[in-house]
């Protein structure tokens, strides 16, 4: 049997009477960049909000790196190993750039310190505080962020808030990073810098990555395997060029 | 000189609502909700002194009222609050309401209705530039300062202060990087219970009598205070205590007006808002549509 990073089994949530999604079955395997895409109301966001528990699935159930993580909260899931991007970018706008990923490494065991230590300002805490600062430090400069590091996230350039949102996710240390949308509103030369981002967060950091994205150029340049859906189920899985071309597929896109 | 020392005591005194009125703003801030029992752990805090001073122990006195306003703050959060969490504001304003009387009638239920004297904590006076500065004030005021730079410090340079920060910006978020929330909310009613002991200290320097509606009256008062300054804001607090302060005492020293004092503060919070519904220092929000 094949092991999978994330595998979700026949995961749905239903909202009343409304089948938001149902009978997902995502196989992804380490340092794949897979992709989620569908029409408008497909469910995509929902699936994100299922694997980060936002939502707790009514039906099935998800694993990742063969942990069952159903029913755990969101910062539990977090701390097991999935984090994510928002399509409506959600960083913290009135802190530094800096800051939102000393956020975002706040459960780092190699930054622990106590209330105490903090309060008392003993000399763990700025241990503790310097060694965040030079990690978070470290990660914008992967993303080219380093210069910007005392500027209010609210003031970064939209393709930059972007980035941020990514270094942020990944100071958290996830397996799987999950990626909502993250061309949206970008310019043809920004989509490109993000697909060379994309690849090397891969590359460098290991990383598995699961994400979200309407623009077909994007999808079929980035990712290796995606899976379709319409109406909250799944129309189609399988390699990149093959579901892409599926009659299916095309007829949910563009009716007919 | 009589300026000097009308500004001293109108900075001790708004150095007294700043720190009641930095409980209610930070809970406003990470937990969304009008914690209107706040004033009230000035009030326990004040009884817990009562009691040590009872038995001549002025400064276990202070540490227990500390312990003991962190551990009623906690408590308070867990039973009434948190149950709460995601319910209509209004189910969480008027649970903190009944919360508020709940501890008032306690109180009187254990320590009866008759004000209590605490004794013991008399510093007298100094002549300072001329004027007649009660010692208590000073105390007060620099004690004051000194918890608003530790609080201040604390927020913006350590781990779990930026965690407070993420969770008043954006809650959901700040969970999906991994942040307890309940957590956080938990560490920002202790502080903000340790600061209302610390309060119901510097009351008692000034006034050294304690009963059950002790904490009402300053807990409205910062309750002004933190809206003047901005609700959420940290320095909004600090800054709207200092002017309510400030008011307050002048407004003390000028004989026609001084019945009216409450009814000035009071009609200033109403300008305040006409002008700027969102008080001094506080962000405004845009609606996401």
């Amino acid at each position: 049997m094949e092991k999978y990073i994330l595998e979700t089994k026949d995961m749905g949530i239903s909202f009343g009477g409304l089948k938001a999604a149902q009978n997902v079955n995502l196989r992804i395997k380490k340092n794949q960049i897979y992709g989620l895409i569908g029409p408008n109301g497909a469910g995509k966001t929902t699936v994100f909000n299922l694997l980060t528990g936002v939502y707790k699935p009514t039906t099935g159930t998800f694993y990742l790196d063969g942990e069952e993580l159903k029913g755990l909260s969101q910062e539990k899931i977090n701390q097991k190993g999935i984090a994510r991007t928002f399509q409506n970018i959600r960083l913290f706008n009135n802190m530094t750039v800096v800051r939102n990923v000393m956020v975002g490494l706040h459960n780092n065991p190699k930054f622990k310190c106590t209330v105490l230590e903090s309060f008392f300002r003993l000399p763990g805490h700025f241990r503790c505080e310097k060694e965040m600062r030079a990690k978070a430090k470290e990660l914008l400069r992967i993303f080219g962020l380093e210069d910007e590091r005392n500027n209010l996230a609210c003031n970064l350039p939209y393709g930059k808030q972007r980035k941020l949102e990514i270094a942020r996710a990944l100071a958290t240390e996830p397996k799987l990073l999950l990626l909502d949308e993250p061309a949206a509103g970008m310019n043809p030369h920004e989509t490109e810098d993000l697909i060379q981002t994309i690849k090397l967060i891969r590359d460098r950091f290991d990383m598995t990555i699961l994400l979200i994205e309407h623009d077909m150029k994007f999808v079929s340049g980035l990712c290796d395997e995606i899976t379709v859906l319409n109406f909250g189920t799944v129309l189609t899985e399988g390699k990149t060029k093959d579901a892409l071309s599926n009659r299916e597929v095309i007829r949910a896109y563009i009716g007919g | 000189m009589d300026f000097l020392s009308t500004l001293i005591n109108g900075l001790s005194l708004g150095g007294r609502y700043a720190m009641i009125a930095l409980g209610y703003t930070m809970v406003y801030g990470i937990a969304k909700m009008l914690n209107f029992a706040h004033g009230d752990i000035i009030m326990v805090g004040a009884y817990t002194i009562y009691i040590f001073m009872a038995m001549n122990q002025p400064v276990i006195a202070i540490v227990a009222a500390v312990l003991v306003c962190v551990l009623f703050g906690v408590l308070i959060e867990k039973i009434a609050y948190k149950p709460l969490r995601g319910a209509s504001p209004l189910a969480v304003l008027i649970t903190a309401i009944g919360v508020s009387y709940l501890l008032q009638s306690l109180a009187q239920i254990i320590f009866g209705s008759a004000n209590k004297m605490v004794n013991g904590y008399e510093f007298g006076m100094v002549k300072l530039l001329g004027a007649d500065i009660q010692v208590s004030e000073l105390i007060t005021l620099g004690a004051a300062t000194a918890v608003m730079i530790a609080l201040t410090l604390f927020v913006k340079y350590t781990r779990t202060g930026r965690a407070m920060i993420a969770v008043s910006e954006d809650k959901g978020a700040a969970q999906l990087m991994g942040i307890n929330v309940n957590r956080i909310i938990m560490i920002t009613f202790a502080i903000g219970s340790a600061l209302a002991a610390l309060a119901g200290l510097f009351y008692l320097f000034k006034s050294p009598s304690v009963s059950n509606n002790l904490g009402a009256m300053p807990g409205i008062k910062a309750f002004t205070a933190a809206v003047i300054g901005g609700i959420g804001s940290i320095p909004g607090a600090m800054l709207g205590g200092l002017l309510l302060g400030i008011i307050e005492s002048v407004s003390y020293k000028i004989t026609v007006i001084a019945p009216y004092t409450d009814a000035i503060e009071f009609s200033i919070l109403i300008i305040i808002l006409l002008i700027r519904p969102t008080g001094f220092l506080g962000k405004k929000r845009r609606e996401k549509v």
